[in-house]
């Protein structure tokens, strides 16, 4: 495979889909499959050829807006329809080169303006399990060129001049880390990416798997040329089976065309991947962890360093880096570093994707430039808070990140204001709540989380959630005095300085951040014993402890 | 030289046993193969006994503490057989603002088990998960696998009573 042979592929498949007069893609990621996208799909493809149109009815992965699925979006006119039915397939049809169908209107409001879509641009648009619609939207033309033009040095060299950070939420630079791993000396070097989606209320992982597979491969394969692999492993959850199937067909179809195996393009280069299923465990998506799971023993984490660059699978050097990180590579070879740090802030660079869930009129995900604010999100994009209500806090970080409060929503989105504020980027679960929600409840509902989903190993974590988590319980039942506050603050500092690994050192973080904005509520708990947002149902206990 | 044991033969001629004997020979019967064997056991039998994690254990040459150490550190594998039919309900933060916990109250009510259990006539299994990745969709319910989104009480209600009193 050359440049040339990519052209032509390309091309052909162009062709292909320039035989239909009109594209009519169907979205089959998770959320609309369980309205029945696929029936929708179907009836679609029955009009089409009763019909007599020339159109071509696709399907594609997630276009984003999952509140109105089963989402439709026609080509060339960019038309999008929501809450698209069995039933409407006729008209779908009819209306193609006409006017829109105005009953479909999906009333996306500014859900799509004021987005810019790097990672999620083939989302949508490409057949996931074609590797030939891939190529025609420029697919592989970034590996091509690494492998044909650049050395693993000036590869590593525009990841680096992009400014990109890791997308899983620590945000380590993404050009460092493959720097440090390309020096160190080793035979055998392995590329894993971490799927193991861990952070409720977060899927952004799922979708990129689901929408542009080839994306992750190709990201992954340009990694390991760079730092010299030749082995790689996708670590997906074992909770997203069409995550999973859809990637074992793309790794197959990737493997005919010579874009994995041996002498990739003609080259000397040799590089393949195998699918690693989680088992449901948090602590996994912890590198260590996560190698320890790869390896088939417990997902437990170890002390660093050795950092994984040094010594990870099986004791050798590997670079771990999560999907959307993965995603974010073939454009930047394309285009070059510097297109790439055109975007964003002065140290967070490009875009993010987020998934905008909870209390919010528009829920799906949603990809931003990094320095939008959280109100341009939440408001502009997600149309605010349903029925009436108050915002109230909007989470994000998951587990280990935090809750902003009203005040905070001008922030704008940066992986070191989040920090400063109190919350945390994450991996992009972003999930609004209203007034409906009581904070302390919030902070005991990520406490468990954090108490379940503790592995066990180090005692601060073990021991202290399970201390924390009853705490918390104690508040939210109304027996809690202003002393189990103060044993609570000291807790919250001990796991958090003292714990093993990241889901410990985190763990105590959705308790400070709502005490540090929120901390009326737990007073209204602890000395009114009363829950402003009324969720709470206090034991008759309570009265005894305030008495 | 330590003398290694034999592989044990399938512990019966159940075909099942010979696509989770296929992935372990995908994999050279390394040890490393453990969770993929795994994997394959509860989704060709709906979960682990004690029969199985011998087999893939003995066969792999891990030692069994280990193997039952990984088979329990994962939620994914379930020791006990499920039911007939099986509701899982996601706690993801998304459900979870959305109410979730309603259902999960809702559930536990109408068929007197809590999650992780099965009913006493082995119909319907309850069991909650930590966030199927639909959030879009919250609150969202696995009904026999298949996920339903945005569910209201009432309806999860009528589909409980559906398989419980058929």
């Amino acid at each position: 495979m050359n440049a040339e042979e990519l052209e032509q592929i390309a091309e052909s498949a162009k062709q292909e889909s320039a035989q239909f007069d009109f594209q009519v893609n169907v979205c089959m990621g998770t959320g609309c499959l369980s309205q029945h996208s696929d029936k929708v799909k179907a009836a679609l493809e029955k009009e089409a050829e009763s019909s007599g149109k020339k159109c071509h009815v696709r399907r594609t992965g997630c276009m984003g807006l999952c509140a109105a699925g089963p989402m439709v979006l026609l080509s060339p006119s960019e038309t999008r329809y929501g809450h698209v039915h069995e039933a409407d397939a006729k008209d779908v049809i009819a209306a193609l080169g006409q006017e829109p169908v105005t009953r479909l209107d999906p009333q996306l409001g500014t859900y799509f303006e004021g987005q810019k879509h790097v990672v999620l641009e083939n989302s949508g648009h490409v057949d996931p399990e074609k590797i030939d619609e891939y190529i025609a939207r420029s697919g592989y033309e970034a590996l091509v060129k690494a492998l044909t033009d650049m050395s693993p040095a000036s590869v590593i060299e525009q990841i680096s001049k992009s400014g990109l950070r890791g997308r899983g939420g620590g945000g380590y630079p993404t050009g460092l880390k493959w720097d440090t791993v390309a020096k160190v000396k080793g035979a055998q070097k392995y590329v894993i990416c971490n799927g193991d989606e861990g952070d409720p209320g977060a899927f952004m992982d799922r979708s990129v798997l689901e929408s542009d597979p080839q994306r992750v491969i190709e990201g992954m394969a340009i990694a390991a040329y760079a730092i010299g692999a030749t082995k790689g492993y996708i670590y997906v959850r074992a909770e997203y089976p069409l995550a999973v199937q859809r990637l074992t067909v793309a790794i197959q179809q990737a493997r005919r065309r010579g874009f994995l195996g041996n002498a990739i393009c003609e080259t000397t280069f040799s590089f393949d991947i195998d699918i690693r299923l989680g088992a449901g465990a948090f602590v996994c998506g912890e590198e260590t962890a996560l190698i320890a799971s790869i390896e088939g023993k417990r997902g437990t984490p170890r002390p660093r360093p050795p950092y994984p660059a040094v010594s990870g699978l099986w004791g050798d050097p590997t670079l771990i880096n999560n999907v959307e990180t993965f995603a974010n590579v073939a454009p930047i070879i394309r285009n070059g570093g510097e297109w790439f740090a055109s975007m964003g802030t002065a140290r967070s660079k490009g875009t993010k994707v987020f998934a905008l869930t909870g209390k919010i009129r528009r829920t799906g995900l949603v990809e931003v430039p990094m320095g939008m604010t959280l109100r341009q999100i939440i408001f502009d994009i997600g149309g605010g808070v349903p029925d009436g209500r108050k915002f109230k806090a909007v989470q994000t970080g998951g587990p280990s990140g935090g809750c902003l409060p009203e005040e905070h929503l001008d922030l704008s989105i940066s992986y070191d204001a989040l920090i400063s504020a109190g919350s945390m980027m994450g991996s992009g679960g972003m999930i609004v709540m209203d007034d409906t929600s009581c904070m302390v409840s919030v902070a005991r509902f990520f406490m468990e989380f954090c108490m379940t989903e503790s592995c066990g190993k180090c005692v601060p974590c073990r021991a202290g959630t399970v201390q924390m988590y009853e705490l918390l319980s104690k508040i939210c039942r109304g027996e809690a005095t202003r002393r189990d506050l103060d044993h609570l603050t000291e807790l919250c500092e001990v796991v958090g300085a003292t714990s093993l690994c990241g889901l410990g050192q985190t763990a105590p973080n959705p308790v400070l951040s709502t005490l540090r904005y929120f901390k009326h509520e737990y007073l209204a708990h602890i000395d009114e014993k009363r829950c402003p947002a009324g969720v709470c149902a206090f034991s008759t206990h309570a009265a005894e402890v305030l008495a | 030289m330590p003398i290694l044991a034999e592989r044990p033969p399938l512990p019966s001629d159940d075909k099942r046993w010979r696509i989770v004997n296929g992935t372990m020979r995908k994999h050279g019967y390394s040890r490393n193969a453990l969770i993929e064997t795994l994997h394959t056991v509860q989704s060709s039998f709906g979960f682990l006994d004690e029969k199985a994690i011998r087999f893939v254990a003995q066969s792999l040459r891990v030692p069994l503490s280990q193997a039952y150490g990984v088979v329990t550190f994962y939620h994914f594998f379930s020791l006990k057989p499920p039911g007939r039919h099986t509701c899982t309900i996601c706690l993801g933060t998304a459900c979870y603002i959305r109410g979730s916990d309603k259902l999960v109250a809702e559930t536990e009510k109408l068929l007197h088990v809590k999650a992780g259990q099965t009913t006493p006539d082995g119909e319907v299994s309850f069991t909650t998960a930590r966030c199927v990745g639909a959030c879009g969709r919250a609150p969202v319910v696995l009904l026999d696998g298949e996920l339903s989104g945005q569910v209201e009480t009432s309806e999860l209600k009528a589909h409980l009573e559906r398989w419980t009193t058929q």
